[in-house]
């Protein structure tokens, strides 16, 4: 409001400050002015061209100049809409047609429209960029786990369809999922953010901090991912509760550090009497400790490299003894890569360098 | 003072524990039983850690007739809540005491889990430390048994040590038929459609700890039972309807067994 003198705030703007609405980014004409970007979405909602028109307050060719009083009477315009008969007015002018009740099904098509392209909008690339800007300022709130020590969650849906259930927010640190504490955004569709958007934004940004917020040993790295390799010999060191040796700096495509920092041993509530835990042979023992488990060495968690060290020893002699000569080595890595044709091949260069660096 | 005087001897302070626990954001306290309060066994060592420890306790008991400037008073007052909440995390884990919190747990006095998954569970307060000024009041889910801050800010302000560390495992070893059914079901990060590969390792590992840890369990003759499980051993009964009345019905009477078994 502050920003714009007289002129009246754009629909994105007032439907993005609506209470309830905080989640939100402002979705860019531009990415809804793409055809492209909206594809299949007009068999999803009704009235789909007025409803994109009022999005991007483009002023029905049919309207003149009667567009504000609209707006601004549209409370009582619905009102009065409900009471009188459907085809009231139909038949006059088209223009006063859409004042009456018609206005606020498009209300809603344009939410329901905004919801969708915000959903695609947030996992393009300067879509993904707004809500790390908002992200970064905590608009999404923290992770009310006491072991997350408040790391910022990031809302989400579990449905990409809408009205199946309202927006979740999603806590990296230990990979669930919460309902949000207030209640106004108990209203708000899970699908206008989507299933996809959580995960990804954390593999946008690899770099990002989302470990406990004492810890500013590694804040000051920038969002590159070349520098996530060179940083390893300070990162390796971060939980102090679990300090096995030789740590890779990246798990499965995620740093080390940065993958579920919340859970794992230390991080996982015990129950105690006086002290003493509760044993898990006891019936109302713990029993949900798994949830929260992750393995001391992370290595546990590399099934490539644990599959090729169980079998190499169990199937493939030559595998383990690739220095020794270079015909058996190079016969053996040949009927190996036989075996696993496809895949091991699209891995990354450092998981191949363990098993096949002396073959090539 | 004169009018203070004549005020504390109305029913004001006669009734100190109804208005402290009815006074906004102490909806987590019960009421402490006079009978607790006053005798001195249930109190030892307390009078160290109270300041105006013999005031607090009159203020508490309604004995209160002091002369006191507003400042004392104020004092006073602060110590008899502090005396209070600790008294009240001994309390919670009597008999009497627990038979209160389990009213107040079944009617969601103390919110719900925030954990999609658990479907909002209702919570139980606790304590990470049993010594004052030390850590904040948590609440503890008992069907994924994790612990979570009050999302109010009212109640995150509440010394943890009034609920203490052992309350809510008590209640569930005097109360077993209370336990829930635990599940595993999770969330599954997934992009387009695709299960996240890092996600599901670890996903993959915390299944195989669990299934271990079942095995090992079952060796010494306990089994773990997750609400999965139970779904196809009892394929027959599928109505909604009779199952939880049934639950509920098993509950009241387990409870009640509950209290006899303390009494023998």
């Amino acid at each position: 409001m502050s920003s714009s003198e007289g002129a009246p705030e754009s629909w994105i703007s007032s439907f993005c400050s609506l209470m309830g609405h905080e989640f939100f980014a402002e979705v860019s004409e531009d990415f809804i002015e793409d055809d492209f970007n909206l594809t299949g979405l007009q068999s999803q909602v009704p009235m789909y061209k007025e409803a994109l028109e009022m999005i991007l307050d483009v002023e029905p060719e049919d309207d003149e100049d009667d567009e504000e009083e609209e707006e601004e009477e549209e409370d009582e315009d619905e009102i009065l809409g409900d009471e009188k008969p459907p085809g009231y007015r139909r038949a006059g002018a088209r223009t006063h047609a859409r004042v009456a009740s018609d206005l606020s099904v498009i209300e809603s098509s344009a939410e329901l429209l905004y919801g969708l392209i915000h959903q695609r909008y947030i996992t393009s690339r300067p879509g993904i960029q707004q809500m790390l800007e908002k992200y970064e300022m905590q608009h999404f709130g923290g992770c009310p786990r006491v072991y997350c020590n408040g790391c910022k969650v990031l809302p989400v849906g579990r449905s990409d369809t809408p009205g199946q259930e309202t927006v979740k927010l999603f806590c990296p640190s230990c990979q669930d999922l919460y309902t949000p504490p207030n209640s106004r955004f108990h209203s708000v569709d899970g699908a206008f953010f989507g299933t996809t958007f959580g995960c990804l934004f954390f593999m946008t940004f690899p770099d990002l901090d989302i470990g406990p917020r004492l810890d500013s040993s590694f804040s000051a790295l920038s969002p590159t991912r070349s520098s996530s390799l060179t940083s390893s010999s300070i990162n390796n060191q971060v939980a102090p509760d679990v300090p096995p040796p030789n740590q890779p700096a990246e798990i499965n495509g995620v740093r080390t550090v940065n993958f579920s920092p919340g859970l794992g041993p230390g991080r996982i509530y015990e129950s105690r009497i006086y002290g003493f835990r509760v044993s898990e042979r006891s019936r109302s023992g713990p029993r949900m400790k798994w949830l929260r488990m992750k393995p001391t060495d992370i290595r546990e968690l590399d099934e490539m490299a644990r599959y090729e060290a169980l079998h190499g020893e169990a199937d493939n002699d030559g595998d383990t003894e690739m220095g020794s000569g270079s015909g058996t080595t190079q016969s053996a890595a040949i009927a190996k890569r036989k075996k696993a044709p496809m895949r091991r091949r699209r891995y990354n260069p450092d998981q191949m360098s363990i098993n096949g660096a002396e073959a090539g | 003072m004169e009018d203070f005087n004549s005020e504390t001897d109305s029913d004001y302070t006669s009734y100190w524990r109804d208005w402290f626990i009815s006074s906004r954001g102490n909806e987590y306290f019960c009421e402490i039983d006079e009978d607790y309060l006053t005798d001195r066994f249930n109190l030892t060592g307390l009078n160290t850690e109270v300041a105006y420890y013999q005031y607090a306790l009159d203020l508490v008991t309604d004995v209160f007739d002091l002369d006191a400037d507003d400042d004392l008073r104020e004092q006073i007052e602060k110590s008899a809540r502090h005396l209070y909440g600790l008294v009240h995390a001994r309390y919670i884990v009597t008999t009497r005491g627990l038979a209160k919190m389990v009213e107040k747990y079944k009617r969601g006095d103390f919110g719900k889990c925030p954990r999609v998954m658990c479907d909002g569970h209702p919570l139980l307060p606790m304590g990470q430390h049993d010594v004052a000024n030390q850590s904040n009041v948590r609440l503890f889910c008992p069907k994924c048994e994790d612990i979570y801050n009050p999302k109010s800010s009212r109640h995150a302000s509440i010394d943890g040590a009034y609920f203490g560390t052992s309350f809510h495992s008590m209640l569930f070893q005097v109360y077993p038929s209370l336990v829930p059914e635990k599940s595993i079901r999770r969330y599954e990060p997934r992009i387009f459609g695709f299960k996240v590969h890092a996600s599901a390792a670890l996903a993959r590992w915390q299944d195989q700890f669990r299934e271990d840890q079942k095995a090992n369990l079952r060796e010494a003759g306990v089994e773990a039972k997750y609400a999965e499980d139970v779904s196809e051993d009892e394929e027959l009964e599928d109505d909604d309807e009779p199952v939880t009345e049934t639950k509920e019905e098993k509950v009241a009477g387990d409870a009640a067994s509950g209290r006899m078994d303390i009494g023998n």
